[in-house]
């Protein structure tokens, strides 16, 4: 069948450049590290100027979701401005389907680069439902496996990290031992071998310790949203930091719980909609291997006891049943509110939803659920923020500012009780 | 000697409060900061130096501005709403709820429990600016505003949304010459409305409700439209004094108890520091670099200048052209030689009419022997003035507008016209207008921004754009629209941009605007090589300058770039130019006394608020009117066939049902008017009787809006709430909406979703409404007949409902065929409508929308409009499925692939015009409004798109589907 898109060829993969958005830096500079290990020329992309936003402004519809402006105006910037010859580029996105528009980005990226005459850059979709394949462009299941890990040790280290960050004595002090995890997390990904892991959690975990750090509480503040917003710091401008300046602790929860989501849809489907046998059962054996890998790091963070363990996915989905239906299932879908209601329960009252300007899915799973999670829970203190190329950060930070008020003003409250 | 004090540093304005050791305000006030945030911090602190000098100093900041001056000058900042909440708190302790409304935001403080807060978003900018910009429309301060408010005697419905879109509500009220007084009341009503639907957000507003903020301080009529929506008394609805000073009063109590009390030279030696702090701002080249440069500039723009004769005593033949615009009114008198006898450009005012009368009284006068030989009028007026002056034609603004870009240059294939309101922009290919593309009522960033970001600066508009020519650093504003520029010019204010920079970067960003929001040109070179640029807005230089140096090449402005809707409109009374005009003479226009009294048509359902024009010489003239029957008092529309009316008479048959198991309340909502069919049918077969919520109303939205959590949702996705109402006062045992994940798979598709909203909004509704009767919302697929069956049977038995496997068979079998059979009915009406039009020479409209687009609410009518202008209207479902074509976008949700299927129809069918229909905030149709266009254009066809609201303006529609007319004439 003649394909109806520019492919990776095998050739590409020596002679390209593939791009990656900046949207979960950690977890992506691993990945970048596997990928590279096989042959392949990935670059993670840092561009986050003006100039990106403005490409993404110019090329794409301006009523369509924030994300896709920024992801496809950095990769038009990069192919524009970043030093590369574009006809030895190619871009990689990430896809997951379903019945939010989201699912239509990589054809908005390559509307984008027709209107820029650069058709010929190839897009790599990487998705849950395979819908094209790139010859150039196999993984095999050990390289999958890998990457796995790689998301994995991402999910591990922005938990630990967020949690010293907060709390260091020495401003920047955190950076050092960050960098130095990386290092060590890349040479274990390189090395292949995962009989080690629990030994990596435990050298990480140790030389986070070597970060002198506040004993006294500190104020949390949980971060969900969608996911472009919630991860990437070019969307959310850069929220886990500015959070970290105001002296309080961002929780973040770790993208594999995405994964399990929408493994778990596939299940819900077969429930709701009949059929698919097949995709349940898939779904169910990888869903068993991820909550494996998932429970081993929990574990580690449990037995070394210093830092806070992430909720098991089965406890976060079980708090959102009684909130709203797990056949919810377009965009972040119940995972969202399930997420609001899980930080709640675990303690983290303050929560800012992050979401690009009129995302469908958030008004139902987002702004939606505010009144019904304040009614069970009227200690919650939620803000939503919206992001656009338009929304002033003036009028963001101040928002910040009275969630954090709140924040505050609760805690010593509940220290004077 | 100690005192504190609070500074309140909000978008327009800055309020100072001195307390002095007892807590007593010492000294208070309340200045514009004209953007100079930083220096007047500094320079009130200043002139308090015979108070200050010698004392200890408290001082915390609070506002929207004020965070940049607090980081620099190290001073205290506290968050504006949790300051007003102090001071309510010391004030009025038992208080329920604060409303308090600033120059930009608007909140809903709520006291009881734990505090909560809510501000407008950054879409909704309807407060005390939007009441100024309302003002300014009528060309009266808020004081005379305030005061006409007070006499109104009746309230029209304006949009409760930001103020561009209650500007589009207003502008043809005026334009009808509706009360002064009734708009002004009006106006306030649409924020009391917007502050209730956009912060409520499902809780209620009760108890005692206490008042902020300079507008609720200052307006008497906002505060009676607040008392009386809320249904407040006088002890429950308290207007403090020193209101609007809440918030500075917050930051002083603040300051007492958390800042470092300084000395007054340290205060004053910080707050200097913070007055000459630069930040790095994105800045763009300059726009001139010297007078020489701008000079030659002007110079080259000199040759589209147009020659001139004298009207002094001018007794030949003349003609008339008029541009009844949105804000102002254009005449142009020229003579057989297109020389301009006579030009001017007036404030509308508020009143059309009475400008006109007293322009031509003026011309007669200076020439009373004028033999006028044609006289044509444009714009949003056209109606009006052509029935009270007896003018001789009328024409659209898009044609007239190109009348006179051609007089310029016989070649022009680009036109950009930016208003005051509006922006049009049309591509030209072999002599007819092959594009039109007019500015949608979000990204109004036009002319009318510019002016009254100027009066907020208290500088007039040329003065304001002169500053912008020569400033050295002008800061990058980003494109956007008129409401969010508001806020990044906030931004850059606080960051130390001067006004030069500010008025420079406005211009770019006006520019970059069209360029990239509206118009969305996706390379520079596809805007064409001839292009005219015109409308009042071009007339500033610096925006004029911005355009050539975005686009790189150089561009026809005619030196009445502000008048060439009404020269072109004389231009074409020239071209048909008769022996003797109908104007009226010099007398006539005399004696002409024009009244307005508002009525409410009982024409129809619909209800629409008219205005009737009486000229005192016997002409009378309604406005306001969607179809003829208040006019002739008989409906005059032909009798063509129009698949909205033919689909709303078909599913008619369906709300109501007997039955003797109860009653099952279904709401008109949604994906319900493509699958009422079936539940009706398959609820029938079951037993139960049914009923359907009423027809969609503003009184039944209105209704439902204060449970509305996302005021950026689509409008027929907001209006569900107030159909569950309706369903509730019809006391129905069971309301049954399900959510529907998937539509039917048709064939036409990659998949076949719904969006998010449609299928997910039934959770919405049980998260955020209170429901006094049970609501079925199972997860339901009605692609798969015996999975439908299994899954129905489980849900039933869940709630409880015994129902057996047998009877759900027989009644599913039976909903299934009724749908079918429905569907069928559609499709033979469409193939039938084709036929009837191809027969008669009659022009088809393939109108495309979403099954929900047939609420009359949701549409505004246009489909009556579109078969007034004598055109056949078929829906997307009405027309039959060509093979399965893939797309260049995921085609993955049924109701959507129906539009492509129908615009590959239209696209191949010359006697088809496609039209979509587009709900404001629908996200999906961001990727579909792009596709069909592509479809159309591919065959050579043109696209159009008429985005609709909750606004009922249905005057912008009316001039793009004339325009879409004319253009089709045109070919």
């Amino acid at each position: 069948m003649e394909k109806h898109f520019v492919e990776f060829t095998k050739e590409m993969k020596d002679t390209h450049t593939i791009f990656l958005p900046s949207m979960l830096p950690i977890h992506l500079t691993l990945v970048e590290k596997v990928l590279n290990k096989e042959g392949f020329h990935c670059v993670l992309l840092t561009n986050e100027g003006p100039s990106a936003i403005e490409e993404g402004v110019s090329s794409v519809h301006n009523d369509t979701c924030y994300p896709a402006l920024l992801v496809i105006g950095q990769f038009l910037d990069a192919l524009k401005n970043g030093g590369y010859d574009p006809h030895k580029c190619a871009l990689l996105i990430t896809q997951t389907g379903g019945g939010c528009r989201a699912s239509n980005y990589i054809h908005l990226l390559r509307k984008a680069l027709k209107q820029n005459n650069m058709e010929y850059v190839p897009v790599i979709s990487v998705n849950f439902s395979g819908l094209e394949s790139h010859s150039g462009f196999q993984l095999s299941l050990s390289t999958l496996i890998k990457v796995l890990y790689a998301i994995i040790y991402g999910d591990f280290l922005m938990i630990i990290n967020n949690q010293v960050r907060a709390r260091e004595v020495h401003k920047g002090s955190t950076k050092k031992v960050f960098d130095e995890c990386i290092s060590l997390l890349c040479n274990a990904l390189e090395d292949g071998s995962y009989r080690k892991t629990k030994k990596y959690y435990r050298e990480i975990l140790e030389k986070f310790d070597t970060v002198e750090q506040k004993t006294e509480e500190t104020i949390k503040v949980g971060i969900v949203g969608e996911i472009y917003m919630k991860y990437a710091p070019f969307g959310n401008q850069h929220l886990e930091d500015v959070l970290i300046e105001q002296g309080v602790e961002p929780v973040v929860s770790g993208v594999l719980d995405f994964g399990q989501y929408c493994l778990e849809n596939a299940k819900i489907d077969q429930r709701l909609y009949g059929k698919q046998w097949l995709a349940k059962t898939v779904a169910s054996i990888a869903q068993a291997y991820v909550t494996h890998q998932q429970e081993n790091m929990a574990k580690a963070i449990e037995k070394h006891g210093r830092y806070r363990k992430p909720s098991s996915f089965k406890e976060v989905k079980k708090y959102g049943q009684d909130m709203i239906s797990d056949g919810v299932k377009m965009g972040e879908g119940w995972l969202l509110t399930s997420e609001m209601c899980e930080l709640i329960e675990s303690g983290v009252n303050n929560i800012v939803c992050t979401q690009p300007f009129g995302c469908l899915p958030n008004h139902i799973v987002a702004k939606g659920m505010m009144r019904k999670i304040k009614e069970k829970y009227p200690l919650s203190n939620i803000t939503a923020i919206d992001y656009d190329a338009s929304a002033s950060a003036v009028n963001q930070m101040n928002r910040i500012q009275l969630m954090l008020i709140n924040a505050r003003n609760q805690a010593s409250l509940q220290k004077e009780s | 000697m100690e005192y504190v004090i609070g500074l309140d540093i909000g978008s327009t304005t800055i309020k100072c409060v001195v307390l002095d050791e007892n807590n007593q305000i010492v000294y208070k006030s309340y200045e514009r900061h004209k953007a100079r945030v930083r220096e007047m911090a500094y320079e009130k602190i200043l002139s308090l130096a015979s108070t200050l000098k010698n004392s200890k100093i408290k001082l915390a900041l609070s506002g929207s501005a004020a965070i940049g001056v607090a980081n620099v000058a190290n001073l205290t900042f506290v968050q504006e709403v949790f300051a007003s909440a102090y001071t309510i708190r010391k004030h009025l302790p038992d208080s329920d709820l604060a409303i308090e409304l600033g120059g930009e935001d608007a909140k809903i403080i709520f006291l009881k429990g734990a505090l909560e807060e809510r501000m407008n978003s950054s879409c909704a900018g309807g407060t005390g600016a939007f009441i100024d910009q309302m003002a300014a429309l009528l060309d009266i301060d808020t004081e005379e505003f305030d005061k006409l408010s007070l006499q109104a005697d009746q309230l029209y419905p304006v949009a409760s949304r930001c103020g561009v879109f209650a500007k589009t509500d207003i502008q043809p009220l005026i334009n009808q010459g509706a009360r002064r007084e009734n708009i002004a009341a009006s106006v306030y009503q649409a924020v009391v409305d917007q502050t209730i639907a956009g912060l409520a957000q499902g809780r209620s507003l009760e108890g005692k409700v206490v008042f902020l903020g300079g507008p609720l301080t200052f307006l008497k009529g906002l505060r009676i439209r607040f008392k009386e929506t809320l249904k407040l008394d006088d002890e429950h609805a308290l207007f403090p004094e020193n209101g609007e000073y809440y918030i500075a009063l917050g930051a002083a109590y603040y300051a007492e108890d958390n800042a470092e009390a300084l000395d007054y030279d340290e205060l004053c030696q910080r707050l200097y520091q913070a007055s000459i702090y630069k930040e790095n701002l994105q800045t763009i080249d300059p726009l001139f670099v010297d007078e020489e440069e701008y000079q030659e500039f002007l110079r080259l723009h000199r040759i589209n200048d147009v020659s001139y004769a004298s009207l002094k005593g001018y007794d030949k033949e003349a003609y008339l052209g008029i541009d009844a615009g949105s804000t102002t009114t254009k005449l142009v008198v020229i003579d057989p030689q297109c020389n301009i006898l006579y030009q001017n450009y007036v404030s509308s005012k508020g009143n059309p009419v009475n400008v006109i009368q007293k322009e031509l009284i003026h011309i007669y006068e200076e020439a009373p022997n004028i033999q006028f030989k044609g006289s044509c009028v444009s714009g949003y007026g056209e109606e009006l003035i052509k029935a009270g002056f007896h003018v001789d034609e009328g024409i659209v603004e898009t044609q007239a507008h190109y009348q006179a870009a051609k007089f310029f240059n016989p070649d022009v294939d680009f036109i950009l016209d930016i208003g005051g309101q509006d922006m049009k922009c049309f591509k030209i290919k072999d002599g007819a207008i092959d594009d039109i593309i007019l500015n949608e009522a979000c990204s109004s960033g036009c002319g009318s921004f510019l002016e009254s970001f100027a009066n907020s600066m208290s500088e007039d508009i040329a003065t304001f754009a002169k500053k912008g020519l020569f400033a050295k650093h002008p800061v990058e504003l980003g494109s956007r629209c008129s409401v969010f520029m508001n806020s990044s010019v906030k931004q850059a204010q606080k960051n130390g941009a001067t006004l030069e920079d500010i008025s420079a970067g406005l211009a770019m960003s006006i520019v970059k605007n069209a360029l990239y929001k509206v118009i969305r040109i996706k390379n520079k070179d596809e805007i064409g090589q001839n292009i005219v640029v015109q409308g009042g807005t071009f007339l500033n230089d610096a925006i004029l300058r911005c355009f050539e140096r975005e686009l790189n090449r150089s561009v026809i402005r005619p030196s009445i770039a502000e008048l060439m809707g009404a020269f072109g409109a004389a231009l074409h009374a020239l071209k048909h130019k008769k022996e003797k005009s109908t104007l009226l003479s010099e007398e006539e226009v005399k004696n002409l006394l024009h009244t307005s009294t508002a009525f409410q048509c009982k024409g129809c359902t619909n209800h629409c608020n008219l205005t009737l024009n009486d000229f005192g010489n016997g002409t009378r003239q309604i406005g306001g009117n969607r179809c003829e029957k208040p006019i002739s008092g008989k409906k005059q529309k032909e009798d063509l066939p129009n698949a909205y009316t033919y689909k709303n008479e078909a599913l008619s048959a369906y709300f109501h049902r007997e039955g003797k198991k109860g009653v099952i309340g279904i709401p008109r909502v949604l994906n319900m008017f493509e699958y009422l069919p079936f539940w009706a049918t398959f609820f029938e077969k079951l037993g139960y009787g049914i009923e359907v919520s009423d027809e969609s109303t503003k009184a039944l939205y209105d209704k439902g809006a204060r449970s509305i959590p996302s005021d950026t949702a689509c409008y027929p996705a907001k209006l569900v709430h107030g159909h569950i109402e309706s369903l509730q006062e019809k006391k129905v045992d069971m309301i049954f909406y399900p959510c529907m994940t998937y539509s039917i798979d048709e064939g036409i598709s990659d998949n076949h979703f719904s969006c998010p909203v449609v299928a997910y909004y039934p959770e919405l509704i049980q998260a955020n409404m209170t429901l006094h009767v049970p609501m079925l919302s199972p997860y339901i697929s009605l692609n798969d007949s015996k999975q439908f069956q299994k899954r129905i049977h489980e849900e039933f038995k869940k709630a409880g409902l015994n129902i057996s496997k047998k009877e759900i068979k027989e009644a599913s079998d039976a909903a299934y065929e009724e749908y079918h059979a429905y569907k069928k009915r559609l499709v033979d009406f469409g193939t039938k409508a084709i036929d009837f039009a191809k027969q008669n020479q009659k022009k088809i409209i393939v109108l495309v929308g979403r099954p929900y687009h047939i609420d009359s609410l949701i549409h505004h009518g246009i489909s009556d409009l579109l078969q007034y202008l004598g055109l056949v209207v078929v829906s997307e479902d009405c027309l039959p499925y060509l093979p399965y074509e893939s797309r260049k976008v995921l085609n993955q949700w049924t109701f959507h692939a129906r539009m492509y299927n129908a615009a590959r129809i239209a696209a191949q069918d010359k006697d088809m015009e496609l039209i979509q229909l587009v709900s404001f905030g629908c996200g999906i149709d961001a990727i579909t409004t792009d596709e069909i266009k592509s479809i159309m254009k591919e065959h050579d066809r043109l696209y159009t798109q008429i985005k609709i609201d909750e606004t009922s303006n249905l005057g912008a529609v009316k001039i793009r589907i004339r325009s879409l007319l004319a253009a089709l004439e045109d070919e």
